[in-house]
């Protein structure tokens, strides 16, 4: 099943994901040989089954509702390439 | 080369005896790596002050007594675990600089038993290959032969060990990501049950796949390591608090009675008959231990690669949203909007096989699409589990070839996904159902390795491993080293 | 044509635990700038939430005070989307198996009478950032502190009809929230905050109309500006003939209008999927007991108590329990004095008057229940009186202190000397011949007269039962 280039282009949007004209009919290729790929999917026969979200059956584990962390600010922000009075800059947001 | 590929037990007795000392086994790994390296592209860093301040502490933990069991041994990270002050990659060019402020459990693990890691082996971007050509930092080279790829994502990690650069190196394994290079390389790799190790400070792929492993040189060594980072870690709420046994006390527990369930699906169309005929002479091997090998039935197998193509990267199209350019990482330059600011970044900052998988797992996300790949592939994922599950009703263990071939050549499967994805063929359902297994090696197809796939029950590591070490005192095929290639 | 206002609130709470929902990050309010966003709270590559107990307790709690079904299985769910204030590009919430359904709440109309309103769910979330554009040359700064703080969004049926009715049901939720412990309520800080869905449809139709959703309301007043704006709004709009279209809307209180968020481009696609980083919420028997034990008595059983017990009347038990803290501080006073209506009296007078006066919260009340009660008992054992009483709680108020040495030290002890009173009252007597014969003559009135002036000849300090009993007898004679 091939994926249109108005598909391509919308998946791209929603994974922000910059994309050149000249990269499309690349995508559409190899996406297209993928989506038939799991398309076999299909042919499974899971009507009983539940999904599997994870492979052992554990459940979620608590933690007790304590202050562990300290302020590392300064050493965290060296990894960020714009910080402005200890804020993570951005282009201005409109909202 | 043979000369120089020693065990960590090896190692480790002449260091506890004082025959050497972790300065001189850092300094010769470090040595080796100078020598080789530039040739096989196994490292994206070497970490040598590092290694030699570790090297020192070690020398001083044995002069005060407290050396243990792989103190002063060198071995390297793959660059997906993090470590604090040291760049830590991923084999992306996102992450070309990011220096992470903390370490991983398995690293911390590690050091604190007093190994001296050397530095971090190349892997496929994000772990996601099984050649090792999707790293930013170039592809890593087969040992055996050079033209040949190692096997991904864990392929640096593979190579070095395979090449005696280090004794031991760490890997993940999603998809295969362990097993298969140690296939291709010849060695020893084993990835654990899911929630035996701590995924804290592995930076995620596909978060319920995603398991740390070892790749070594021998079953013994993986004991060892194993014995050092499983267990439960209050930072990972998927960290099993069952108990971790005593590895190595069970290495030598006999197999004979026991039964080794052979899946036949395993050597239907694809197979190459050589590797075939490997695995069927390691399997007479057990059979003459007294092991009981019985054919059994894994009817979705087919199913397995697909439903693994709709989870890994569903999952992992959501783990990678966090590189957006903002607080750590790649972020392009000059961008006066946020939406260009995201797009670029993540344009630049990835590549293609990367975004081939966040595209595809967005679209199996997308609304319309959920139920019909998604949900579907989680519900297969349950009949793969259920198939492995029945086997293990009769059998101790699984075996069969770990790949469907030897090492295959760079370049040639780069270009067809599918081609590519179906490397994976035998190692996936593994992951679909959370098991332990080992890759060990076989025997040689044309002079290249083949590897034999051992898989157990959840939680029997213990048992795997065991396994593994007889064979390995059975036969030399992991003794075997990289011809002329390389030396 | 007549119309029927259509609503339903989506209530943000945030709860009231040290550390973040998925983190030990602090949730201190005011700290500076991403002082509080640890490792887990930025997203950082490798790390890996885990689940603070409380958040599950109080959410339990929430779910039994409103009889709802606290799911014993819940399970966590990643919300996708890019925005700079959500560091990993998505937010961990719950969608298909919530923590909490169902569940009610009653509000009291204008009228009086009583009304039932279902909720939907409540669910575990976590917050996001802030996004700070003041000083920032044109940009926008980031700051995650508040990134991974616990919420509770409680989400109720479409069954409001009123911007009224919307209002008394978020009043209801936040008085139970504080009540239970579980938020502090604080709209000023944005712990608490709605959404309201708000649609219009005329009389008698079924089928509900296109609902508009007003964001981020964070206080009561607005609540009710934005949704009677956008209920005319939309009636208007469709008497123009126009369509109300499915979107989000801002409240803008300087400009006093609502209007359509510059809303992406696309229907948001969140890509919902079970969060592999965390494991099914199961909650045992045990657990449930515990979270059960450990919820108060809830604001209606206590009121009825308080007019049962207490024999108190409704209006004055509406004030008293309206928050727990005033309910215990009043339980303590009638504790120590025994003497319940006299404790009500003050804690909703004197005391509400003069931390309304001050801008305080009865938990921080410049005098505490064992001091108010110190000073009720000087009038219980006639050492003060009534009127003296208040001066003394001024006193105490402004200059701290207890109720006994303000009294010595200022010398406010009742003269309860029968010697020393005859001699005022003879002085009085003595001072105010005219009165003195208009009461013999049968002006009644004139007592009043003459006991204050002995009152004031005492400074206050007279007791007013004995002067009158003195002052009867002398004029008798």
């Amino acid at each position: 099943m091939a994926l249109s280039k108005q598909e391509i282009e919308y998946i791209a949007h929603l994974a922000r994901l910059e994309i050149d004209q000249g990269e499309i009919p690349d995508y559409e290729a190899k996406l297209g040989k993928i989506i038939d790929f799991i398309n076999d999917l299909e042919h499974a026969d899971t009507a009983d089954l539940l999904p599997m979200a994870h492979p052992l059956a554990m459940n979620q584990r608590l933690r007790a509702d304590e202050v562990t962390e300290t302020d590392e600010r300064d050493y965290l922000q060296a990894n960020a390439s714009k910080i402005s009075g200890g804020l993570y800059v951005v282009p201005r947001v409109i909202e | 080369m043979t000369r120089q590929r020693q065990t960590i037990a090896e190692l480790s007795r002449l260091f506890q005896s004082g025959a050497v000392s972790s300065r001189e086994l850092t300094e010769a790994s470090l040595k080796r790596i100078a020598e080789h390296d530039s040739e096989l592209n196994s490292f994206i860093n070497v970490t040598q002050e590092e290694a030699r301040v570790a090297a020192d502490t070690a020398d001083k933990l044995l002069a005060s007594g407290k050396a243990g069991p792989l103190t002063g041994v060198p071995m390297a990270h793959k660059d997906i675990f993090c470590t604090r002050n040291i760049t830590t990659t991923c084999g992306s060019r996102m992450l070309e600089n990011f220096v992470s402020p903390y370490d991983a459990t398995v690293v911390a693990r590690l050091a604190e038993a007093g190994m001296v890691s050397v530095g971090k082996t190349n892997m496929d971007e994000f772990a996601m290959g099984s050649s090792n050509e999707t790293s930013y930092f170039g592809a890593v080279k087969n040992p055996w032969d050079q033209e040949r790829s190692p096997g991904g994502s864990s392929g640096g990690s593979a190579a070095a060990v395979a090449a005696g650069l280090v004794p031991m190196a760490t890997g993940t394994d999603t998809g295969g990501s362990v097993r298969q290079p140690a296939a291709l390389c010849g060695i020893t790799g084993f990835k654990p049950t899911y929630g035996r190790i701590s995924r804290f400070g592995m930076i995620a792929y596909a978060s319920s796949l995603d398991q740390a492993g070892v790749l070594g040189l021998t079953a013994e060594d993986v004991a060892l390591v194993m014995q050092a980072i499983a267990g439960f870690d209050a930072r990972d709420s998927t960290c099993s608090a069952e108990p971790v046994p005593d590895y190595v006390a069970g290495l030598e527990a006999s197999v004979s009675g026991k039964t080794i369930g052979v899946p036949k699906e395993y050597f239907e169309a694809g197979l190459d008959a050589g590797y075939a005929e490997a695995v069927h002479s390691a399997l007479d091997v057990y059979q003459q231990m007294g092991a009981d090998i019985r054919e059994v039935s894994l009817p979705n197998l087919s199913l397995a690669v697909p439903a693994y193509y709709v989870v890994s990267p569903a999952e992992a199209s959501s783990n990678l949203s966090r590189f957006d350019g903002i607080r750590f990482g790649h972020r392009a330059e000059g961008m006066t909007d946020l939406e260009s600011l995201y797009k670029l970044t993540r344009k630049e900052g990835f590549g293609d096989e990367v975004k081939r998988r966040i595209m595809t797992g967005t679209y199996v996300l997308s609304a319309g699409y959920y139920d019909a790949y998604y949900l579907k592939a989680q519900k297969v994922r349950q009949l793969i589990s259920n198939d492995m599950a029945r086997c293990f009703e009769d059998v101790d263990i699984l075996a069969g070839p770990t790949t469907p071939t030897p090492a295959f050549r760079i370049g040639e499967k780069v270009d067809d996904p599918i081609q590519m994805y179906l490397n994976d063929i035998y190692t996936v359902s593994v992951n679909l159902a959370g098991l332990p297994g080992v890759s060990i090696p076989c025997g040689l197809v044309d002079g290249l390795p083949a590897g034999l796939q051992l898989v157990g029950p959840h939680f029997a590591e213990q048992n795997v491993l065991n396994f593994a070490h007889l064979f390995q005192k059975e036969t030399d095929w992991h003794l075997r080293v990289p011809g002329e290639g390389v030396s | 044509m007549q119309w029927e206002t259509v609503i339903g609130l989506e209530i943000h709470a945030q709860l009231a635990t040290h550390s973040k929902i998925f983190s030990g990050a602090s949730t201190a309010y005011g700290a500076e700038p991403n002082t509080q966003a640890c490792l887990v709270s930025l997203g950082y590559p490798g790390v890996l939430p885990v689940l603070n107990r409380e958040v599950v307790v109080m959410a339990a709690r929430f779910g039994m005070a409103i009889g709802a079904n606290v799911s014993q299985r819940s399970v966590f769910a990643r919300k996708n989307y890019f925005y700079p204030d959500l560091p990993k590009g998505y937010q961990i919430s719950q969608l298909e198996l919530p923590i909490v359904e169902g569940g009610h709440i009653d509000i009291v109309l204008e009228d009086g009478t009583e009304k039932r309103i279902n909720l939907t769910r409540a669910h575990l979330e976590e917050d996001a950032g802030k996004s700070m554009h003041e000083n920032m040359e044109g940009q926008t700064g980031i700051d995650l502190n508040r990134a991974g703080t616990p919420l509770l969004e409680i989400v109720s049926e479409p069954e409001l009809s009123s911007a009224k009715e919307a209002v008394a049901y978020m009043r209801r939720i936040h008085q139970l929230v504080r009540y239970i412990g579980i938020s502090d309520g604080n709209m000023q800080e944005g712990s608490f905050r709605c959404d309201a869905n708000v649609s219009v449809r005329p009389v008698a139709q079924a089928e509900l109309g296109t609902r508009a959703e007003l964001k981020n309301l964070n206080s009561f007043r607005f609540i009710e500006k934005a949704i009677n704006l956008e209920v005319e709004r939309q009636i208007e709009l469709i008497e123009d003939g126009g369509k109300v279209v499915q979107e989000t809307r801002l409240y803008d209180s300087d400009r006093d209008e609502t209007r359509s968020m510059r809303s992406k481009e696309e229907a948001n696609d969140y890509r919902y999927f079970p969060d592999p980083d965390l494991l099914p919420v199961v909650l045992d028997d045990e657990f449930l007991q515990a979270a059960r034990e450990s919820l108060p008595e809830l604001p209606q059983a206590k009121a009825q108590r308080f007019m049962s017990e207490y024999s108190l009347k409704a209006a004055d038990v509406e004030l008293l329990t309206a928050a727990r803290a005033t309910a215990d501080y009043f339980e303590a006073v009638t504790a120590e004095i025994d003497d319940p209506k006299m404790a009500a009296n003050w804690v909703s007078g004197e005391l509400s008057a003069a931390l309304n006066r001050d801008n305080l919260e009865i938990e921080v009340s410049k005098i505490d229940a064992a001091s108010l009660a110190g000073l009720l008992k000087r009038i219980q054992d006639n050492t003060i009186s009534g009127k003296i009483a208040k001066d003394v709680f001024a006193a105490m108020w402004e200059e701290g202190g207890d109720a006994d040495s303000i009294i010595d030290s200022k010398g406010l002890k009742q003269i309860t000397d029968t010697g020393a009173l005859e001699t005022i009252v003879d002085q009085v007597i003595a001072d105010n011949p005219d009165q003195v014969e208009q009461f013999r003559a049968g002006k009644e009135k004139v007592l009043g007269f003459l006991v204050g002036q002995i009152m004031k000849a005492s400074q206050g300090k007279a007791n007013p039962g004995q002067v009158n009993q003195i002052l009867r007898t002398k004029l008798s004679t």
